[in-house]
């Protein structure tokens, strides 16, 4: 039998944690993602789990790479600030192929900026803000339900990829109550475990699958680093090719599965003139634009992206073939709306609503702008 | 329909449970559709505080209250900060024991607005004997004005969301407020 709660999108993330297997979490609380560490500091213990309150959010990712290699599901949760402190251990994260859930509930930035406010300001940030070439995953809901349901499948993708996953929220969806309905059965992807240990690489090529990995004191002797390693985990930082195998294909196992990978949702897009593209909050008021346009008898449809990163190019490009306009709208001042304008050819008009200061756009500012450009 | 409702009073006064209790209602016992938000300022208790919440019978998708059509008033401060919003023909309930209708009179006439009186605080200090059970006296007495939830949503709802061993005296608490009006 499913179950029915009315209940905040943070705690419909910790809830998601939970359900996924996650048994660690290490953080340091923020606003506006508080109630996902405070929901898992009450429930952690109860199955068996460990919540620790780190100094500081690089700490906080360095522990939950430690968990995740200690065989452990683990998760932090923060927002801007926090997320700029993390970079370090992400790339991290990414170098060592460890599987973690990295939650950005985000508010108004830069800095310490609007911690009571929303904002989408970090969506470069999950995708560039370590060094270095790598691909990152990211989700965004747009809904209390979307943000259980999201937070279950970034763990299913990190196990999946051996992978970093952002579930890239914001302070409207985090903060505000919905129902959801949890199903009794849900997929969930568990940790693979490797059984030879004579013949085991941690980290090796796999094309299709998952690399299993082994957790830390079961008898496996590898070596977890930083530094450009070999299949075995040895640092070989002065070759080239070594290097070039490991990133190229760091960023080839998501890329090469983006058609697995990718979501989107979308609607009225066949004949539609004019498409509303968003992610996160904004979708919300997306839809019902599209529904007052509509019912006026223009024809506008709109695509939400619930998977960011990585970006689904081909999807975007396949939804708006027939489309003579695109509006991009989102809480910052244009970043998404650059990889909308990137893949889609020349002759498609690209507009932004891009707001800030802490509220979302709303269905009025988004039915404006479609008059504007002339929607019929 | 999509109906959006506006509470506002003091920080402490538990405007925010109000609203849960509604949303949660419709959503969860009345089969409707709702959402809840309220503001996040740096608001402790006695300064303002403000929750709203949505409630259809389709999907909800704009979660915030843009002009509602039911503004419930706590304290005078929010009165006179949230009327200017309020739809023309938009119910008022206020606490006249917290509020000066009077500051709000030209607003109230021009607009057409109906106003109930709820003595949620008397109420509560008078038949409860807790001052704190105010906000679920306003529960009782909005569920009686508007109709928006049902008597019976309330009651399952207030049940759900207050501490355990504090269910009757807050149920008691909702039908003082429901018998007011």
């Amino acid at each position: 039998m499913s179950q029915e709660f009315f209940i905040q999108g943070n705690e419909a993330c910790a809830k998601g944690a939970l359900r996924a297997g996650c048994r660690f979490f290490a953080g340091y609380p923020i606003t506006p993602s508080t109630e996902v560490a405070e929901t898992l500091a009450r429930e952690l213990p109860k199955v068996g789990g460990s919540f620790v309150q780190m100094e500081d959010e690089i700490a906080s990712v360095g522990a939950i790479i430690g968990g995740s290699w200690g065989g452990t599901k683990s998760m932090t949760a923060t927002s801007g600030p926090g997320l700029s402190l993390m970079q370090e251990n992400i790339g991290y994260a990414f170098i060592s192929e460890t599987p973690i859930v990295i939650v950005d509930v985000q508010r108004g930035s830069p800095s310490t900026g609007q911690p009571t406010m929303a904002a989408q300001g970090d969506m470069m940030q999950a995708r560039w803000g370590s060094h270095g070439d790598y691909e990152p995953i990211a989700l965004s809901p747009s809904s209390v339900q979307e943000f259980f349901d999201f937070t279950i499948k970034a763990f299913n993708l990190a196990e999946q990829f051996r992978t970093p996953v952002f579930v890239m929220a914001d302070e409207i969806i985090g903060h505000m109550r919905e129902k959801i309905v949890v199903e009794d059965d849900i997929e969930i992807i568990p940790r693979q475990m490797p059984e030879d240990k004579d013949n085991y690489l941690p980290f090796k090529n796999v094309e299709n699958g998952t690399n299993p990995m082994p957790a830390f004191g079961e008898g496996f002797n590898i070596h977890v680093t930083g530094l450009t390693h070999d299949e075995r985990g040895y640092p070989d930082t002065n070759d080239p090719e070594t290097h070039n195998d490991l990133v190229q294909r760091l960023c080839d196992k998501v890329l090469n599965n983006c058609d697995k990978i990718c979501s989107v949702k979308s609607k009225s897009c066949e004949d539609a003139d004019i498409i509303i593209i968003s992610y996160g909050a904004p979708v919300r008021s997306a839809i019902e634009a599209v529904s007052v346009a509509r019912s006026e008898g223009k024809k506008v449809g709109y695509i939400k992206l619930d998977t960011p990163w990585p970006f689904p190019e081909e999807e975007i490009k396949n939804l708006s073939s027939n489309a003579s306009d695109i509006i991009v709208a989102e809480m910052n001042l244009g970043q998404m709306y650059y990889e909308v304008d990137r893949v889609l050819p020349n002759d498609v008009n690209i507009h932004l609503i891009g707001k800030i200061g802490g509220l979302m756009p709303t269905p009025d500012e988004i039915l404006s702008k479609i008059n504007e450009i002339g929607g019929n | 329909m999509r109906t959006e409702i506006r509470i506002g009073g003091f920080g402490g006064q538990g405007v925010i449970l109000a609203g849960i209790i509604l949303g949660k209602a419709a959503s969860l016992f009345d089969n409707n559709e709702a959402v809840q938000t309220q503001s996040y300022g740096p608001e402790a208790r006695g300064g303002a505080s403000k929750c709203e919440v949505v409630i259809s019978d389709s999907e909800v998708e704009y979660p915030k209250v843009q002009s509602p059509d039911i503004l419930v008033a706590m304290s005078n401060e929010a009165l006179i900060k949230y009327i200017v919003d309020l739809k023309d023909e938009g119910t008022l309930i206020v606490d006249p024991g917290t509020t000066d209708i009077e500051d709000v009179r030209e607003f109230i006439d021009q607009h057409n607005i109906k106003v109930f009186n709820a003595p949620a605080t008397k109420t509560a200090n008078d038949e409860i004997g807790l001052k704190i059970v105010a906000n679920i006296v306003m529960v009782g007495a909005i569920t009686k004005v508007t109709g928006i939830i049902s008597e019976n949503a309330a009651i399952e709802s207030i049940k759900d969301s207050v501490p355990a061993g504090t269910e009757e005296k807050n149920i008691k608490a909702f039908k003082a407020g429901y018998n007011l009006i």
